[in-house]
């Protein structure tokens, strides 16, 4: 259940429903040949119909199609076979149409579900009302001239898929671990890169609070949240503003805010104040968008495994912990690496390996897993080093260390460098005869009982040898030479 | 239908045109004048009729996703009013 | 021989044979528009770019490669973009807007090898029945009342420049758009063909939109047969207008040689209006005796929901509209009039930009698309389009074409109907039916009223079906054998 937060004089719940615009992942806009980076020249990235000069038209982006399908059939929702774009109406320096090219009452996809994973290890159904496409607004830069806005339409038409929550989410915990779901099923599929730093992926959040029980509340929208840490922050503040309104016996306007992380606060956003008519009418210079049912078919046939599933199959199949599958999966790419290396190797070392060393030097330096200089393959050969005995758990702790360094394979480091352990047990008997011959006091405890003073031979042994001796040989010789 | 002032002053804000309180009083009474004449319809009995989407019958063409358009920054300012380094210009917005 | 006078059709023969030069004719026409230049027709004349065109094209013909339209000179309606020429849209809210595109309509014109002297003058925006809303001033006809000659009328709109200047024998042929008659009815009005192709058969690409929906380009010509040449060179699929139907284009022009017998043609008893003027009467029982003669069946048919097009027009296009003339706001291209900040400065720039029949309809549209309206007004409208095209594909049924009068009456005196919307509008009500569902018309010059002033007939089509279309048009143009000239031509 959702957090309940005390006021002054009563009890409140807070209930969340999200609006994630994600820029779907393209090489030209949703109805414009234009190319759709992120960050060039003010204005270069425009053709004549993101500019809305006079007499353009709109041609519809096959691939922005195919993206807002499958990510409907990956949030497990209906596909709706026709679709219908509509024209939202409102005047915006970066809107040059005058109007957003949106779906309204026809969206591409309807009613779906995400599953969430709570902190405490629980989850949670967040039902999904629809998914619809539209066209990004360019940017207006508000920083540049002490009087005038500049306006840049570059990201004007660029592909938004918005997608709505239904208001099931009753904390920030909730709201946060849902973008991440979500974040991870977009990036899975391909649909989107999730960045929120560039604005590839933002959220409008919508918050209203109630006394246990109680029907909705009045809610206010905040537009335009984009990091995690932020939707948290905005969430937290705009409930408790609410609350203290109410607790005062006013009312809550029905509004929309901006969230300022400089002063940790959410403000009416001032440019939205009247904006509450959109003359939403189907755009007639798009025929409604007819889809057959065997493309819906092909492209859930081509899915990938979805994270949910994935994780499943990885406490099924491979025996880990709900949690370690968790972290495993959230990245496709971090489970594909799982995947390979874990293939007839033992799991668990294995995804001690990539949680423990490899995201250590991943995020020491910065970089993502494709980035990284030891491959799953690579990986693989180290284990199998300590698998067959070839080193030390503590050895290959140093081999993994150079590989990445270095980039070379475990065998040659081990090789070159003579790190083999010592598994001939004549060899490694002369020399624990000797240490025993020479420390009669210390053989007598153990010979004597005390079991735990044999550690302190086996050390000597390692020592003597580089570490390259192994263990387990060494502790099964002096166990046989120290009997009593 | 009589369309009154009030109407008349919601509707130009969202069009975004300046009337004056004479231009208001002419368009009360011209739009009054044509929606009397508009309800006409109301004759027409358009239960279980499909609102017309489009006269051709047919659906959405695709394009394919070819990024081969944009790139010309000074076309696109090239008749602005007003544009400060590719930059299309406008009284300062506060958000 | 006065190469001013000729068809498109004449003077491609002569250009071919080597009779004429596309120079002499350019500046024939070059020297007709300075002689109509009391009619206002043009807003742009492009008469430089015309001879250095007409001199490529002459040097184009000599390699025997020319197009269908190679050395003909023609006006374009200012409602096209074409490439570094101003496109106003008659409007002051584009004063100076040069597009660095070309439409692709008068591509299509360009590179069939046709010649252009100027952007015609029009309503503004398209909104006008009578070529008064210009911000360019209005158009004259050049036609006048045989007993009232200092009279200036209208050409009809909203492509009345168009209209007059081929009327006037100052182009050739011209471009012109047909939103809810803003070809025909002009045509009628000037003693013209103006043919509206179906929705969908000529690309939207370049265009200025008045009413997506509606919205089509078509010819203004002398002739029918010129008519069919420059529709077929004209129209065409184009992936850049995602209404433009992919279908082939057929050959129009040879579609003229079959007649008309065994042919349908349906004589809808809604276009029947009570009060409706004798003579455009007795002209349109005129033109069913014309195709009696020439062998086609005339049938009675009921188009129940005809009188509901005029006032569903109303709604839908200005609801178009509306939102298709957003973006005029003073940012990216036209004027822009300051103000105290960006709400004023749309205000202000909105308000002085556009004239008074564009801000009306405008309003409406708003209106009818506002919170609590939508149904009642916009949604309704479109359902009872739905009828009205229902109408139409019922008479299909049993009949192939449709006859009615193109205009309730003849061109009438210039300021008669500007402070009278409704009047003004019902000028409309025989085109708008076939626009609100789509189909091509075409309107022919059938006769003269009794004050001397041409009268048109209007055929209408199946979908596509432009080549049955042209088969009409050209019996009634051969029967009525329409030959004046109107008084100010040049």
């Amino acid at each position: 259940m959702g957090e309940i937060l005390k006021g002054t004089k009563d009890e409140w719940e807070v209930v969340i429903g999200l609006e994630v615009h994600a820029q779907v992942l393209a090489g030209s806009k949703l109805f414009s040949g234009a190319t759709a980076e992120f960050g060039a020249e003010p204005n270069s990235q425009v053709s004549f119909v993101d500019a809305a000069m006079p007499g353009m038209l709109p041609v519809l982006n096959e691939e922005s199609v195919r993206q807002a399908v499958r990510t409907g059939l990956a949030v497990n929702a209906i596909i709706n076979l026709r679709s219908v774009f509509a024209r939202k109406n409102y005047f915006y320096p970066d809107l040059p149409q005058g109007y957003q090219i949106s779906q309204y009452e026809l969206p591409i996809v309807g009613e779906g579900a995400v599953e969430i994973d709570l902190p405490d290890g629980g989850g949670k159904t967040i039902g999904i009302e629809r998914l619809h496409l539209e066209q990004d607004a360019g940017k207006s830069l508000h920083d540049l001239h002490p009087t005038k806005s500049y306006i840049d339409l570059n990201r004007s038409g660029v592909t938004l898929m918005e997608i709505v929550s239904k208001p099931d989410m009753s904390s920030a915990d909730e709201a946060v671990a849902y973008i991440a779901k979500l974040r991870s099923i977009l990036r899975y599929i391909g649909a989107c890169d999730g960045n929120m730093q560039n604005g590839s992926m933002r959220a409008d959040v919508n918050v209203s609070v109630r006394n246990p029980g109680d029907k909705l509340g009045t809610r206010c929208e905040i537009k335009n949240v984009n990091s995690l840490r932020f939707v948290r922050q905005a969430i937290n503040f705009e409930a408790r503003r609410q609350i203290e309104i109410l607790e005062n016996g006013d009312i809550i306007d029905q509004e929309t805010r901006l969230y300022d992380p400089d002063r940790d606060e959410t403000r009416l956003m001032r440019s939205k104040e009247d904006a509450h008519d959109y003359r939403y009418f189907p755009d007639p210079d798009l025929l409604p968008l007819d889809l057959e049912q065997s493309y819906v078919d092909e492209l859930k046939a081509d899915l990938p495994e979805l994270p949910d599933i994935r994780k499943k199959r990885f406490v099924a199949d491979y025996g880990l912990s709900v949690y370690d599958a968790s972290v495993l999966v959230a990245e496709r790419d971090t489970g594909d690496y799982f995947d390979s290396v874990a293939k007839n190797r033992d799991p668990k070392q294995v995804a001690n390996w990539i949680t423990g060393e490899l995201f250590g030097h991943l995020k020491k330096n910065d970089l993502t897993l494709k980035e990284a200089p030891v491959s799953a393959k690579k990986l693989g050969e180290l284990i199998d080093l300590i698998t067959n005995n070839t080193i030390s758990g503590r050895t290959a702790k140093e081999v993994f260390e150079k590989m990445w360094r270095t980039g070379s394979d475990a065998n040659e480091i081990v090789e070159s460098e003579g790190l083999k352990q010592i598994t001939d047990a004549g060899a490694i008997e002369i020399i624990v005869d000797k240490i025993i011959a020479e420390n009669p006091k210390n053989a007598d405890e153990v010979r004597g009982g005390n079991s735990k003073a044999i550690g302190w031979f086996v050390g000597q042994v390692m020592q003597a040898t580089a570490g390259k001796a192994n263990p387990k040989a060494v502790n099964e010789l002096l166990r046989n030479k120290l009997k009593d | 239908m009589s369309v009154d002032h009030k109407t008349i002053q919601k509707i130009a804000h969202l069009a975004r045109i300046r009337v004056s309180a004479e231009e208001r009083e002419e368009l009360a009474s011209e739009l009054s004048n044509i929606f009397d004449w508009i309800e006409e319809l109301d004759k027409v009995d358009t239960n279980d009729v499909d609102p017309m989407t489009s006269v051709v019958q047919a659906s959405a063409t695709l394009r394919k996703d070819n990024p081969n358009d944009g790139g010309y920054p000074k076309k696109i300012t090239a008749n602005a009013p007003e544009a400060v380094e590719h930059f299309f210009t406008v009284p300062k917005v506060v958000e | 021989m006065i190469l001013t006078d000729l068809t498109i059709a004449e003077a491609r023969n002569m250009l071919n044979a080597g009779d004429i030069s596309s120079v002499e004719l350019t500046e024939a026409h070059i020297r007709a528009m300075e002689a109509t230049s009391s009619l206002n027709l043009f807003i742009t004349e492009t008469c430089e770019k015309a001879l250095s065109k007409a001199k490529e094209s002459d040097t184009q013909r000599l390699s025997g490669n020319q197009g269908k339209l190679e050395g003909i000179p023609i006006g374009v309606k200012d409602l096209f973009c074409t490439h570094g020429v101003m496109a106003s849209a008659a409007s002051k809210i584009l004063t100076g807007f040069t597009p660095c595109y070309e439409s692709t309509v008068t591509k299509n014109l360009w590179d069939a090898g046709a010649v252009m002297l100027g952007k015609t003058n029009m309503d503004e925006f398209a909104m006008g029945s009578s070529n008064e809303t210009s911000y360019y001033g209005p158009v004259t006809n050049p036609w006048q009342r045989a007993n009232e000659p200092k009279v200036k009328l209208v050409p009809g709109g909203s492509s009345g420049g168009s209209a007059a200047a081929v009327a006037a024998r100052t182009v050739m042929g011209a471009l012109g758009t047909d939103t809810g008659g803003s070809i025909r009815q002009p045509a009628s009005f000037c003693g013209v063909v103006g043919m509206k192709p179906t929705y969908g058969r000529c690309s939207r690409w370049g265009m200025i939109a008045f009413a997506s929906s509606l919205d089509q380009a078509g010819p203004l010509t002398r002739t029918v047969r010129d008519s069919a040449i420059m529709l077929e060179e004209m129209a065409g699929y184009d992936a850049k207008d995602s209404t433009c139907v992919d279908i082939g284009v057929p050959e129009y022009e040879a579609s003229l040689e079959k007649d008309v017998k065994g042919v349908r043609v349906g004589v809808p008893k809604e276009y029947f209006l009570e009060g409706m003027p004798e003579e455009i009467r007795s002209i349109w029982d005129q033109g069913i005796t014309w195709f009696k003669e020439a062998g086609a069946e005339v049938v009675d048919v009921s188009l129940p929901h005809t009188k509901y097009a005029l006032p569903t027009y109303y709604i839908v296009a200005p609801a178009e509209a509306s939102s298709n003339l957003a973006r005029y706001d003073g940012v990216r291209y036209g004027i822009r009039i300051e103000g105290k900040d960006l709400q004023e400065m749309y205000e202000n720039t909105r308000a002085e930009g556009f004239g008074r029949e564009v801000r009306r309809r405008i309003m409406i549209g708003t209106y009818v698309l506002s919170a609590g309206y939508y149904d009642a007004y916009y949604l309704k409208a479109q359902k009872v389009r739905t009828k009205i095209a229902a109408d139409f594909r019922n008479s299909w049924k049993t009949v192939d074409l449709l006859l009615t009068p193109t205009a309730p009456s003849a061109a009438f005196v210039q300021g008669e109907k500007m402070n009278d919307p409704i009047a003004m509008y019902l000028n409309d009500i025989f085109t708008v039916p076939a626009s609100m569902a789509g189909l091509p018309a075409i309107s022919v010059p059938a006769g003269l009223s009794s004050d001397g002033l041409p009268l048109g007939l209007q055929l209408i089509a199946k979908p596509f079906d432009e080549e049955l279309l042209f088969r009409g048009a050209g019996i009634l143009e051969l029967a009525a054998n329409f030959k004046e000239k109107p008084t100010l031509a040049a």
